[in-house]
């Protein structure tokens, strides 16, 4: 028989739940507020039901920058992660200066801020004075991401890949470095070819870090905003106009507050969902391992 | 208290109300009957506070739903919503 819950510990967390209250929950009521209101200015407000979801579930303008997102997180998700695991399965094993030096080399792309990143690879990609951009024109290779969309994509996700395999690699390289030696002994008794050893050893134990991973490169890339801004602006015209960036064009740049508060709560929901989905895949995983 | 700065309208007021309500009925009935979570259709362990989360979550998608095909007003929606959330509690 199970035991029951006593839920009284719940009231432990009430700090943080007025805190959370003050930063997000009030917030997000004001967001919900605006969604089924408009106003021309001077605190004043129209109530407009639900039109603003109509608009904006109806927008192709909307549409397009969804399926661009989407396009965007599952290209970045298909190169961060094996490239991840190859890299962190190339670390070196044991403890020592070597494997310092290699972390530290690795991690420092995490340590930059977004906006810096993006200024980064702005100027690397310059075909006048960055590296990258003045190296391929003069190999005779047309590039040039202020004009070309696959260019601006191309830039765009090597930029994301730079900065965020390395998260990845650690994670993966944690969830290797926890497996007992006895594994790869057994392996080898077994004489296990370096496929099996991946497939039924570093795999499995490695399940619980790669969901966390990919949760969290799948929330960040979905919410991306400062780097593509920077680099392109969400151009060439509105080829990498991602949904935040689209998002922040309507509240802030036409001020449409009422489609833009409607066109966060939906975008807030589905995160919420994709979150979800993930957190209770990890939990029931580490139920199951128990 | 002035809330005009948050443009609070009586029926988003009506909305939160209601979710605060369903989270302190829930939030009493735990204290009152503590249940163990249990394993439902969707083969993961729930509690009765993940069951009125993923109600309150499919209620949100459903009335996104209904809206995107027939627009306003979502009344029958919320009715598709009650019984999802019946649904949920009965069999999740």
């Amino acid at each position: 028989m199970k035991k029951t819950q006593n839920q009284k510990a719940w009231f432990m967390v009430l700090p943080v739940l007025i805190l959370v209250a003050f930063s997000a929950i009030i917030p997000m009521m004001t967001v919900v507020n605006y969604s089924v209101q408009d106003t021309f200015g001077n605190n004043e407000f129209f109530w407009v039901g639900l039109e603003w979801f109509e608009e904006v579930l109806h927008s192709e303008r909307i549409h397009d920058a969804l399926w661009r997102q989407i396009l965007f997180t599952v290209i970045i998700l298909a190169i961060e992660i094996p490239l991840g695991i190859f890299m962190a399965l190339h670390m070196p094993k044991k403890n020592g200066l070597w494997t310092s030096i290699c972390l530290v080399v690795v991690a420092l792309p995490l340590l930059i801020p977004w906006n810096v990143v993006g200024t980064i690879w702005q100027i690397f990609g310059r075909i006048d004075i960055g590296l990258l951009g003045y190296t391929l024109d003069q190999l005779g290779i047309s590039y040039n991401y202020t004009q070309d969309t696959f260019d601006a994509w191309f830039t765009i996700i090597i930029m994301d890949v730079w900065h965020w395999t390395s998260l990845v690699l650690l994670l993966s390289y944690a969830g290797l470095r926890s497996i007992p030696d006895a594994y790869y002994q057994a392996a080898k008794i077994d004489q296990a070819s370096r496929w099996s050893v991946f497939r039924y050893i570093e795999l499995p134990k490695m399940k619980g870090v790669l969901i966390i991973a990919i949760l969290l490169r799948f929330m960040d890339s979905f919410m991306i905003y400062t780097e593509p801004f920077v680099v392109t602006g969400g151009g060439p015209g509105n080829a990498t106009t991602f949904l935040s960036i689209d998002l922040v064009k309507m509240a802030i740049g036409q001020f449409d507050l009422g489609p833009a508060a409607a066109f966060s709560l939906i975008y807030f929901l589905v995160i919420l969902l994709v979150s979800w989905v993930f957190y209770t895949t990890m939990v029931n995983m580490d139920k199951e391992n128990e | 208290m002035d809330l005009s700065w948050m443009g609070w309208t009586e029926p988003t007021a009506i909305f939160f109300a209601s979710i605060a309500f369903a989270i302190i009925i829930m939030f009493i009935w735990s204290i009152k009957a503590p249940q163990s979570p249990r394993v439902g259709i969707l083969k993961i362990e729930t509690t009765p506070g993940d069951r009125l989360f993923i109600s309150l979550l499919g209620s949100a998608f459903i009335c996104l739903g209904w809206v995107f095909m027939f627009g306003s007003p979502i009344w029958w929606s919320l009715a598709v919503c009650g019984l999802f959330a019946a649904a949920v509690f009965k069999w999740v």
